[in-house]
């Protein structure tokens, strides 16, 4: 019986992309859940079109090493805030092709939890941080009277302390390390009521769980980070939030030509954040296995993914 | 009493050397700066590029370099390609069994082997090698695994250490031997190994990945890099310590060289030689972590993801059977060291039919009930909400007791000792190491301490250095205040000592991200909390070299002092603590290598020293730059290294235990 499932599977295999190698497509997978679930997704509708697919664990970063020589294929989420450098680099190279955007709008901005509106009445408008109360309210002994401001890992970027500057406003930056470390923190707040001001990115479960807002800053523009005319500040640069931006995919370059099929059908991988948002939910809030929800998914979606994957 | 007057000063010993050299130090830093501003920042004009020349040398290696017409990257692609077979076997046999993927669909040919039979077999390994309660214990590790649902990642991570400890063993014992012939050879390796165990990880991922490609075989080789120095030491020194007798007996008994060595001397040095074992099986696992970075996924991948969700509870689960298995392959390796060789191992052997026996048994009942295949999942578990509900009553009840105590510490110790060595010069610095090289060990140490801090200054990393040095040095020395009393207060007491043994091993194969995200939660980012995980991880060498010093005092010498009517006090102060004081100090050096490897992991909760610039220039994919960081924290490791093996040496000979090098 599974004999010949697995000898029809091989026949079908042959017969309908016969362009296609059998080799297994590597996807890389990392460690947040939103990733897993994108990865999944792809991987599960490629299954459906006769690919073989393997996950591979493989750090953020580290992983562009692997996707230029080949041993690597494909990565689904590479974030436009934080992996942009890397994403350029490997690109250069000549190794590794960027497969169009997942759909996904990154969003990253300064945070807060609802219950700070009560100290701090004129959020999420940005003017109200530079009330003398309001940055006492979110200090801490090392930083008063400044407010403190806990940034991501300095490998993010992200210009905080221009901001500050730029915008004048009475905070001091503290960098996480990791993700973890921040949220860590604002877990460690949440439970206490504790003031917290924290760089936030969504698609995450964050937002999901704690109840808060992000900080309306003036709307990005690209001449606000380069013109220093631009914006309420003429001197400086750097007087608005932070952008938004795309979550990219990217692959081997290898890949449209040992599997064109699966190439055409990664590049036509679309999905939004509120959908992501979700399933994200489902995960790591309600406890369902990424395996489940991704099934769930593939069982509600057909006609989307069957469009990427047609012939 | 000869060694003692040997070492009594000298009417010219340099002392004066030593005080003008602190006396200038002190006027440059009182009055220096606007008089030579240079011996404070290092001038950039006159900065070394080397980032800019190892990463061109990197490059070149890895996209250029041949030999003849086979490239330096086929090469080792040939080299990872053999070490992936036996991988791809032993993950196949415990994890995945046979697959085969067609047309997007796994087909399972063969499964793995069923957990109630790799616990059966491990169990029966163990009453082989170690009786009864060796098996239990092995029942007890692999069990605990089983029931936390860690299995299949705890299987993955056990295929990788049961490739990587084997070929890091052989790999260790044959540099060993090779040092232990041929001096110029140790001479050359020495460094070498200095360099592979205190360069951070992350320094040398990159070139790994591309020259190894990615995946389990590259998490293996950075392993092998991390795990094979202890052997190789310890090989050397167990070698040139085995007693003239052996060497005489093997000459007389007419052995060939290869006989003498392999006959003789290596199995008279099995006890040192598995000692390496124990360390090359320790460290490989603290590597877990990282080499799921890399692809090797298994447990240090669930650590991790587990870490990312904010769930303490899964991630020292995953943790904890890390350590599971660290102490069931430490203690049935010993075991199997004890017993002897298995020659006696046969076809008939009871053990092995029996083993056989439940791996067939295992096979098919596996294929009627599929819960002796697999563990079931209803069965499992799970002390995620437990723990939660702990650290977030530890965060309402002690937020401010624990705040007080932090901004304490801050205030009155972190950061008047940041400032302070912030503002050194580093002209003086790096004089008054070459003044105490040069007392310690004569002008060759000096030349190696002044030399490689001038290094670190020369390269722009002084800052970062001083930060680096900051962190340590005071991790260490509060390591230091809390391990030897500790160790002092156990080393006599038998069954305490068990007890801290169990603890301070967990302490050293649970990866400390799983308690530093707790630790963040209640001290926020910054300097204290990485100050605690680096305290935490480093006080286990201080502990158990204070105790291996106070158990080796010879008993005779408290005997004898109890006679001549020494106080409890006087007898602890005066003899065994003074006895004790050469390991004591290697217990110094070790705890400051391992605080050294922290600080990968420490910055990764935001501090600011060399290991930040490690893990900067690691997700900017800029070996140049990862790499001179490393080195400027190998530099610092070795520098301290060789200050207190000198200083640790003539300790030894001022009190007899060594004739005067």
């Amino acid at each position: 019986m599974r004999l010949t499932v697995t000898l029809a599977a091989v026949l079908c295999a042959s017969t309908a992309m016969a362009q296609d190698s059998t080799d297994p497509i590597k996807l890389t997978l990392h460690d947040w859940t939103g990733q897993l679930i994108t990865t999944q997704l792809m991987g599960e509708v490629l299954r459906k079109g006769d690919y073989n697919v393997e996950y591979v664990q493989a750090d953020y970063l580290a992983q562009f090493a692997g996707l230029e020589t080949g041993d690597l294929h494909v990565a689904m989420e590479i974030w436009e805030t934080t992996g942009r450098e890397a994403m350029d680099a490997a690109v250069a190279t000549g190794g590794v092709e960027v497969l169009g955007p997942t759909g996904m709008q990154a969003k990253e901005e300064w945070w807060y939890p609802a219950y700070m509106k009560e100290k701090c009445p004129g959020l999420p408008n940005w003017e109200a941080l530079k009330e003398p109360a309001c940055a006492e309210a979110f200090s801490t002994p090392e930083t008063a009277p400044k407010g403190r401001y806990l940034g991501g890992p300095v490998t993010w970027g992200g210009f905080d302390e221009e901001r500050i500057e730029a915008l004048d406003l009475p905070f001091e930056v503290i960098h996480a390390g990791t993700d973890a470390a921040l949220f860590a923190e604002l877990e460690s707040a949440y439970q206490r009521q504790a003031p917290v001001l924290l760089w936030i990115y969504a698609p995450h479960w964050a937002p999901a769980k704690y109840e808060g807002e992000w900080v309306e800053f003036p709307t990005y523009t690209a001449e606000c980070y380069t013109d220093p005319a631009w914006g309420g500040n003429p001197d400086a640069a750097y007087d608005c939030g932070k952008p938004f931006g795309d979550i990219w995919k990217v692959g081997w370059t290898g890949l449209k030509d040992k599997w064109p099929g699966a190439h055409k059908a990664i590049s036509a991988f679309s999905i939004d954040n509120d959908a992501m948002g979700a399933m994200i939910t489902e995960v790591d809030l309600n406890g369902k296995t990424v395996e489940a929800v991704v099934a769930e998914w593939i069982a509600a979606n057909e006609p989307t993914w069957s469009a990427w994957i047609a012939k | 009493m000869s060694a003692l007057l040997l070492s009594a000063p000298r009417p010219f010993d340099g002392r004066w050397l030593w005080w003008l050299s602190l006396a200038l130090s002190l006027a440059l830093w009182l009055w220096g700066r606007a008089a030579l501003p240079l011996a404070f920042d290092y001038p950039k004009a006159w900065q070394i590029p080397a980032a800019a020349w190892i990463g061109g040398a990197i490059n070149w290696l890895v996209k250029e370099a041949s030999l003849g017409p086979v490239a330096f990257s086929d090469i080792t692609r040939g080299v990872a390609a053999v070490v992936d077979a036996p991988y791809r076997m032993v993950l196949a046999l415990l994890a995945t069994g046979v697959q085969q993927q067609s047309g997007g669909v796994t087909v399972q040919h063969v499964p793995p082997l069923s957990w109630m039979a790799v616990i059966g077999v491990m169990a029966l390994l163990g009453h082989w090698a170690g009786g009864l309660r060796l098996a239990a214990l092995m029942v007890v590790c692999f069990g605990f695994i089983a029931v936390f649902g860690q299995w299949q990642s705890a299987m993955v991570t056990l295929a990788s250490v049961l490739v990587a400890v084997p070929l890091g063993v052989v790999f260790g014992l044959a540099l060993g031997i090779l040092a232990w012939r041929f001096a110029w050879f140790e001479r050359g390796l020495r460094p070498l190994l200095d360099l592979m165990q205190t360069m951070p990880v992350f320094a040398y991922l990159v070139p790994v990945l591309i020259l190894f490609g990615f995946g389990p075989t590259a998490a293996v080789i950075a392993t092998l890099i991390y795990a094979t120095p202890p052997m190789t030491r310890i090989t050397t020194l167990a070698l040139s310590r085995v007693p003239e007798e052996a060497h005489d007996l093997a000459r007389m008994v007419g052995c060939t060289g290869r006989q003498r060595l392999w006959r003789v001397l290596v199995p008279s040095a099995r006890a040192p030689l598995m000692v390496g074992v124990n360390q090359v099986i320790m460290l490989s696992l603290n590597m877990v972590i990282i080499a799921s970075m890399i692809g090797a996924g298994g447990l240090g991948f669930d650590v991790l993801s587990a870490l990312r969700r904010l769930d303490f509870g899964a991630g020292l689960e995953a943790g904890l059977a890390i350590v599971a298995l660290a102490i069931a392959l430490d203690r049935l390796s010993q075991a199997v060291a004890q017993r002897g060789t298995a020659n006696d191992i046969g076809w008939q052997h009871p053990y092995l039919v029996a083993g056989l026996a439940m791996i067939g048994a295992g096979f098919a009942l596996g294929l009627i009930f599929p819960a002796v295949q697999t563990y079931p999942e209803a069965a499992r578990l799970s002390t995620s909400a437990f723990w939660a509900a702990a650290v977030q009553w530890i965060n309402l009840t002690f937020f401010d007791t624990l705040e007080a105590v932090k901004t304490f510490f801050l205030v009155w110790l972190l950061v008047p000792v940041k400032r302070f060595l912030l503002g050194l010069p580093w002209l003086a610095v790096v004089a008054l190491l070459g003044v105490a090289g040069w007392r310690l060990g004569g002008w060759r140490l000096a030349l190696l301490t002044a030399g490689l801090s001038f290094l670190i200054a020369a390269t722009g990393q002084w800052e970062k250095a001083m930060v680096t040095v900051y962190l340590c040095g005071i991790s260490t020395l509060i390591a230091m205040a809390i391990g030897v009393p500790v160790g002092i207060v156990v080393a006599t007491r038998e069954r305490v000592w068990a007890v801290t043994r169990v603890v301070i091993d967990t302490a050293q194969t649970l990866p400390s991200f799983v308690y530093l995200m707790p630790i963040v939660m209640l001290f926020r980012v910054g300097d204290f909390t990485a100050m605690i995980a680096v305290v935490a991880y480093a006080v286990v060498p201080a502990i158990r070299y204070t105790v291996l010093g106070l158990q080796s005092v010879d008993p005779r010498l408290i005997e004898a002092g109890r006679a001549m009517g020494c106080t409890p006090w006087q007898i602890l102060t005066r003899i065994r603590l003074r006895l004790a004081l050469p390991e004591i100090l290697l217990g110094l050096n070790q705890t400051i290598m391992f605080a050294l490897s922290m600080l990968v992991i420490t910055a990764l909760v935001g501090t600011r020293d060399l290991g930040q610039d490690v893990y900067i220039a690691l997700t900017k994919a800029n070996p140049g730059n990862g790499l001179v960081a490393g080195l400027g924290i190998a530099f610092i490791a070795i520098i301290a290294d060789r200050l207190l093996h000198a200083y640790a040496r003539r300790a030894r000979a001022r009190l007899g235990l060594e004739a005067t090098a």
